[in-house]
């Protein structure tokens, strides 16, 4: 004991930074925020460290090169002793990262941590959700996979929109003409250099400014913050009413902190790591490429704007989305912070929590991707076969072979981008049946050019038997009324 | 001594020598920048596309469309698969072609050719095409990039290397017609 004393002696007398330490850890907090609500700015501090170590980790055996990257992979997966689990602690780490970090949010934001004196430590929050983001995406596609391939092509596809400069900024985007090896290594470059060390020092100040300013009052409604007396009030309210950070309040986020971890370790034991998936060679193209959880909400939006907004939309709202939280802080600076008081921003909540579910629930689901393969993989229902006509039976088969099921279910079968057809008969008359598939309309194409007659005769034949039994067909009225 | 007298020669010592470095910073800027900058320059200067062989046109038979494959133009020593482009190659009548690049005009995922349904489909979004690949429905606002060809001694040759994207001038860069519906 006493070595250990004299050693720690040692180095105090050097680097003297025993009293500035000890007074961080026992500066006095107001004894409310000693709560578990206070617990998800220290829990994400955690998993960045699980992050950076697992990174460390990974990178030992990740090859950055798009021709050895997937198969690195795959080797870190079954070739060395517990790979798979490192890369599983990794994947689910950042899903819990990023969940965590939203939650801090939305807890800070309920609190109004944001107010007068802590703008600038929100604005580095809004930096720092925005790299969690960037690493997210980057790390995607460094698990160099054909989503991690053709995500990158929605990137581009998207990048290259912007006005004047797009086409620059897709090559600086992929380093190159292509999705090659260069896009690969400079998304490593990004992924494991600039992004991590940004995030390094914006984490630093946004600790040292919860340090210096304190960590937000528990909200009570009516306790107004105004510029003028609140540095005063907080410290009265810490000096009468405070308890040492250490142990009073720091025990809840070192327990939650273990839960989060144990949390992570646990899923990537059972649910294992993600991927990676086919190889990423773009001449197979049987793929249906999808984004990471975290981002099915852009991919399921992607498919409900209409085309002519979403360019505009795409560039400006998250520029307009980026800007709202950066100003926020001087916009409502002041005023109530219970959000007893404010339902505006709980509205804005749970507004944004259902948007955003929601769009991920159906990015999930897809249901306007056509089921590539329902033509030769579902069978025709043998309901609808029965009782039919050879006519209507014929015109089953040009259903299935012209790739109608693709896009259009029957009996719960195929695809949802089109209406289910299970009752069309109900809804259009033979006429209209028609010119739907000539024509097309909407988002059905014409099949005009890629029906003969006979074929479409048969079509519509079959799509007439398509009602319930109990309820009679869509019919034009005018032409029964011409033939009485 | 007064250091903080302006006018005093460390003070002044210390302007020429912030200079210095100011200069410094700048000119070792400049590479810096270029060196950045230099997959969109390379592009401006010399173009990324090229003349490249599909193969013998026998292998794309009149009336059908094929799926064929190039090794990109331009290639660094760690793109390994990744330079393997495909394409979709159209026999229109035994005499004219279209080439089409497989990415599908609204995100760049790759369309399939449906050839009972005469119809490009994208797996991503829906967006659909007819076979001369103009719209046919879906998000896209436009029909599949084309790139151009022509014919040399029995070879059926196209230009590209540059990945088409939706944006203001990849209409220009592969200057087949446009197919907007």
């Amino acid at each position: 004991m006493r070595l250990i004393n004299k050693v720690g002696a040692w180095f105090e007398q050097r680097t003297q930074l025993g009293a500035p330490i000890s007074e961080a850890a026992t500066h006095p907090v107001p004894r409310e925020t000693a709560s578990w609500f206070y617990v998800f700015g220290s829990a994400a501090l955690t998993v960045l460290l699980l992050q950076i170590v697992t990174g460390i980790l990974l990178a030992l055996i990740y090859v950055p090169s798009a021709g050895e990257a997937w198969n690195s992979l795959q080797e870190i997966n079954h070739n060395v002793s517990l790979g798979w689990f490192i890369r599983a602690l990794h994947g689910w780490g950042s899903n819990f990262m990023l969940a965590i970090v939203l939650i801090h949010m939305v807890q800070v934001f309920l609190f109004g941590a944001y107010k007068f004196p802590r703008e600038l430590t929100w604005i580095v929050g809004v930096f720092l959700l925005l790299m969690t983001l960037g690493m997210a995406f980057t790390g995607q596609v460094l698990r160099f996979d054909q989503d991690a391939y053709w995500g990158l092509g929605i990137g581009a596809s998207i990048t290259s929109r912007i006005p004047v400069i797009g086409p620059w900024a897709v090559s600086l985007l992929l380093g190159g003409p292509i999705i090659a090896g260069s896009t690969l290594s400079r998304f490593f470059a990004l992924h494991v250099f600039v992004i991590p060390s940004l995030m390094l020092a914006f984490v630093g100040l946004h600790l040292l400014m919860v340090l210096k300013l304190g960590i937000n009052e528990w909200p009570m409604p009516g306790r107004i913050v105004r510029r003028t007396t609140y540095l005063n009030e907080y410290r009265e309210l810490t000096h009468t009413d405070g308890v040492p950070f250490v142990p009073n309040a720091v025990w809840k986020d070192i327990v939650f902190s273990g839960f989060v971890l144990v949390s992570i370790a646990v899923c990537a034991l059972y649910f294992g790591p993600f991927g990676p998936g086919g190889q990423p060679d773009p001449t197979i193209i049987q793929t249906a490429p999808r984004p990471d959880f975290f981002f099915l909400w852009i991919y399921a939006l992607l498919s409900f704007l209409p085309p002519s907004a979403e360019t505009p939309i795409l560039l400006i709202g998250p520029a307009i989305a980026i800007v709202v939280l950066l100003v926020l802080p001087f916009v409502a600076g002041e005023g109530e912070k219970s959000w007893k008081r404010r339902p505006i921003a709980v509205l804005t909540i749970l507004l944004v929590a259902v948007m955003l579910g929601t769009l991920t629930r159906l990015g999930d689901h897809a249901p306007w991707s056509p089921v590539m393969d329902a033509w030769s993989r579902l069978p025709i229902p043998s309901e609808y076969l029965r009782g039919r006509t050879a006519l209507e039976r014929r015109g089953a088969l040009v259903f299935q072979e012209k790739q109608c099921h693709n896009c259009h279910s029957l009996g719960q079968q195929g695809g949802k981008r089109g209406p289910a057809l299970d009752q069309v008969a109900l809804r259009l008359n033979q006429d209209q049946l028609i010119r739907q598939v000539i024509q097309g309309d909407g988002n059905m194409p014409a099949y005009g050019k890629n029906l003969n007659p006979p074929e479409t005769t048969a079509l519509v034949a079959f799509l007439e038997t398509l009602h319930p039994a109990a309820m009679a067909p869509a019919r034009d009225a005018s032409r029964s009324a011409a033939v009485e | 001594m007064n250091v903080e007298n302006p006018t005093s020669r460390r003070a002044l010592l210390v302007k020429i020598g912030l200079l210095f470095n100011g200069t410094v910073g700048v000119a070792l800027g400049i590479p810096i920048v270029r060196y950045l900058l230099s997959p969109a320059t390379r592009g401006r200067d010399h173009g990324y596309e090229s003349w490249l062989s599909l193969g013998r046109l026998s292998q794309f038979p009149a009336g059908e469309t094929r799926l064929a494959t190039y090794r990109n133009p331009i290639v660094s020593p760690s793109d390994g698969q990744t330079a393997n482009i495909p394409c979709w190659v159209r026999n229109v009548d035994g005499r004219s072609f279209q080439v089409f690049a497989v990415n599908c005009a609204h995100l760049g995922c790759p369309v399939r050719w449906f050839p009972q349904s005469n119809l490009f489909l994208c797996p991503c979004h829906g967006g659909a095409y007819y076979q001369d690949g103009s719209r046919a429905s879906g998000p896209p606002e436009r029909g599949l990039f084309e790139h151009e060809y022509r014919v040399e001694a029995g070879n059926l040759l196209i230009k590209a290397g540059k990945l088409p994207t939706p944006g203001p001038s990849a209409l220009i860069q592969l200057s087949g017609k446009k197919t907007c519906a």
